[in-house]
């Protein structure tokens, strides 16, 4: 059986990329709180951006006229006489675009950097490679359609490259090189590909998210509005204009281009469209195969019939859909079981958590949870708690629980302080913080582990939240006293503060002590000995 | 939790950054993609050379061999000769190619889309196309003095139909 207190699984520079990246998000935690970072919710900012320029996009078509010189004509109507709405719609329209390019991308890097693209999250990062073509296609066409200089110069670069492929009997550039060869028709056939391509990445927004249970499509309302509030006021301040009609007779020596969309144009000044499109297509197989480059797997979680009783927590808390319920295989008088699947199990140990056999309190049969991971029984959770705690000293005893991608544990250890490492911590049902404290095995519980908001298994840190509150079970007992449980969402990057969070909970551990009487410490030995 | 005061601000600067970088990278910094004060000549056309060998009239024993439903007097290959295209400017060659047939078959027409950028002002551009099986010289030529000016996108058409080459 591999070490599962080994959690820390990604090499060295992606650990240090890591702590780059956490460091960042620590900042922008103190400015925003955890609760609307925009770093945690790069990928509901896409879906945002992706709605206002949707609807401002809708608004704009009703006005918009196709046609040689309609098109531009419309556009500088739009613009500048009603300037108070149409004019902010189209400024809306693309600096949206624009924030949604950067949001798609930052999403990108900061999912690769904290390694959440491998096991069974190969299918949303999969599907999220065409979405990066369907934004940019998105987007070009729709620079396309003004017909300013801009779209003269797009139009000509991007069919000379299409050209560069094998594909078209005549070039396409043709059609852009004289009025004479510019037909109205094709202003109708590009607002159909400006709508149509759109459509289609929903369609594909919306695959990318199957398998996430609880996914997050909406930011805090919070977050939402003072991004609003900035493209509003950029839009006000330095609205989007054309610029200047386009004139086939003239070259468009000069442009201001969108480099969100437009970064690779130049290059095809410098290289040939083929080695651009080779390029972009090995770019494109990388990202495909990244998710099935070498990487540790641990063992997908497994069903006890004798000890599931069918009640479907596991399934409401799984955070990748891997747990199913069906109608029951064997002779119990339950009328479900739970079904993993394994190939979307990413062992984080949640269904254990939510699991309500897994309690360390049971004495009539070996404890052994209706759900289980083969690598980390609650069993051995269990010894090693109670292990690890009877060498504790002092009058403010504490067990630090956390998972892998929070701080150090090692580093906060000590006469008094022990720590047990988990691959989530919502692997960690409530009942083991009642049976450390009430047993007094400890003097108080501390939990840490992901960055609130952000919880590498997506859900673990909100469902402990929730369990602790009460407000999801299994909810923690109201016996336990709060005050001897403390909680700290850190990310790997924080190790100090938490130390500091650590002290402070044990000062206060420490008061509570010399306010009660004197308890009689049970042993661990004593506990070992009941069950 | 509530918002703290250095918190509002922190985020107003981010917000404002966040605007600031969109509006900036939305249009700047520009880009030449051509020298202002140079022009540009784009030699773009398609067109069908010749059959790269002559229809035949078929014999009546030919005809007859040929299912009736296929039966036609002449014999004529699809394949079709490349086109050669030369583009002088002053005396100067800026373009000289074998534009080969489109198509699987080569049965297609011929393209070419070339850009140019040349210096503004009086030039003599001659120009010359070769679309059969002759071995030398060209089936059409033409020679035009034009007067360019910075910014001038001059466009060279061929329009068998209408003459040759058209200077748009």
């Amino acid at each position: 059986m591999s070490n599962p207190e080994s959690a820390r699984r990604v090499s060295y520079p992606k650990r240090l990329a890591r702590l780059a990246v956490e460091r960042i998000e620590s900042a922008f935690d103190a400015v925003f709180t955890p609760e609307w970072n925009p770093l945690y919710q790069l990928g509901a900012l896409g879906w945002f951006f992706y709605w206002i320029v949707a609807v401002s996009g809708i608004y704009l078509y009703v006005f918009f006229d196709s046609g040689v010189t309609e098109a531009y004509e419309s556009v500088e109507h739009i613009t500048h006489v009603q300037w108070y709405a149409g004019g902010v719609m189209r400024s809306l329209h693309r600096y949206a675009s624009d924030a949604l390019v950067i949001v798609m991308m930052l999403h990108l890097l900061r999912e690769y950097i904290m390694d959440r693209l491998h096991g069974p999250r190969w299918f949303a990062w999969v599907i999220g490679v065409p979405m990066i073509w369907l934004v940019f296609a998105a987007g070009i066409s729709g620079y396309w359609v003004v017909w300013d200089k801009l779209a003269q110069y797009v139009a000509l670069a991007t069919s000379q490259w299409l050209d560069a492929l094998p594909l078209f009997g005549e070039p396409i550039a043709r059609n852009f090189i004289h009025d004479s060869t510019l037909s109205g028709r094709f202003f109708t056939l590009m607002v159909f590909i400006h709508i149509a391509v759109p459509l289609i990445l929903l369609f594909v927004m919306w695959i990318h998210i199957q398998r996430h249970t609880h996914a997050r499509v909406n930011p805090p309302r919070g977050l939402a509005m003072g991004t609003l509030a900035a493209l509003l006021v950029l839009s006000l301040v330095h609205p989007a204009v054309s610029q200047g009609p386009a004139d086939l007779g003239a070259v468009p020596a000069r442009v201001g281009l969108d480099w969100f969309y437009l970064f690779l144009y130049p290059l095809l000044d410098e290289y040939s469209g083929i080695a651009l499109w080779a390029l972009l297509g090995a770019a494109t197989l990388l990202l495909l195969a990244l998710p099935w480059l070498p990487h540790k797997r641990s063992v997908p979680a497994i069903v006890d019939l004798d000890n599931c009783n069918g009640c479907a927590r596991c399934v409401a808390d799984c955070p990748h859909g891997a747990v199913r319920m069906a109608t029951r295989s064997d002779a119990s008088a339950y009328a479900q079981e739970a079904i993993v699947d394994p190939a979307l199990c990413v062992a984080c140990g949640i269904c254990v958590g939510a699991c309500p056999t897994a309690t360390p309190f049971r004495r009539r049969s070996a404890l052994k949870a209706g759900i289980e991971l083969p690598e980390y029984p609650v069993l051995e959770l269990r010894e090693r708690s109670l292990d690890r705690s009877s060498a504790l000293r002092g009058e403010a005893r504490v067990i630090v629980y956390g998972c892998g991608q929070g701080p150090d544990l090692k580093a906060i250890t000590g006469a008094s302080v022990a720590a047990v490492e988990i691959p989530c911590i919502a692997m960690l049902a409530p009942s083991f913080i009642d049976f450390m404290i009430t047993r007094r095995y400890v003097d108080g519980v501390f939990l840490t582990g992901c960055r609130a908001n952000d919880c590498y298994e997506r859900l673990g840190a909100r469902w402990t939240d929730a369990r602790i509150a009460g407000e999801r079970d299994p909810h923690l007992r109201a016996r336990v006293p709060r005050e001897r449980i403390a909680r700290f969402w850190a990310g790997s990057d924080r190790g100090a503060e938490m130390a500091d969070a650590l002290d402070l909970f044990r000062a206060r551990l420490r008061e509570l002590h010399a306010m009660q009487a004197p308890v009689v410490i049970e042993r661990h030995e004593a506990a070992t000995n009941a069950n | 939790m509530p918002i703290k005061p250095p918190q509002v601000i922190g985020q107003v600067v981010l917000y404002a950054a966040f605007a600031a970088v969109i509006g900036y990278f939305a249009t700047e910094p520009g880009y030449t993609y051509v020298d202002p004060g140079a022009a540009v000549i784009t030699l773009s056309f398609g067109h069908a050379g010749d059959r790269t060998t002559e229809c035949r009239r078929l014999t009546p024993e030919e005809i007859a061999a040929l299912p009736p439903n296929m039966r036609r007097p002449m014999d004529c290959p699809r394949e079709r000769v490349s086109l050669l295209v030369e583009l002088h400017l002053d005396d100067e060659l800026l373009y000289r190619a074998w534009r080969p047939p489109s198509g699987l078959a080569g049965d297609g027409a011929s393209t070419v889309y070339e850009r140019f950028i040349v210096a503004p002002g009086r030039h003599r551009v001659t120009l010359g196309l070769r679309d059969s099986r002759r071995e030398q010289g060209f089936d059409y030529e033409h020679e035009e003095t034009v007067e360019l000016a910075p910014g001038e996108h001059l466009v060279i058409d061929f329009r068998a139909d209408k003459g040759g080459f058209k200077l748009l």
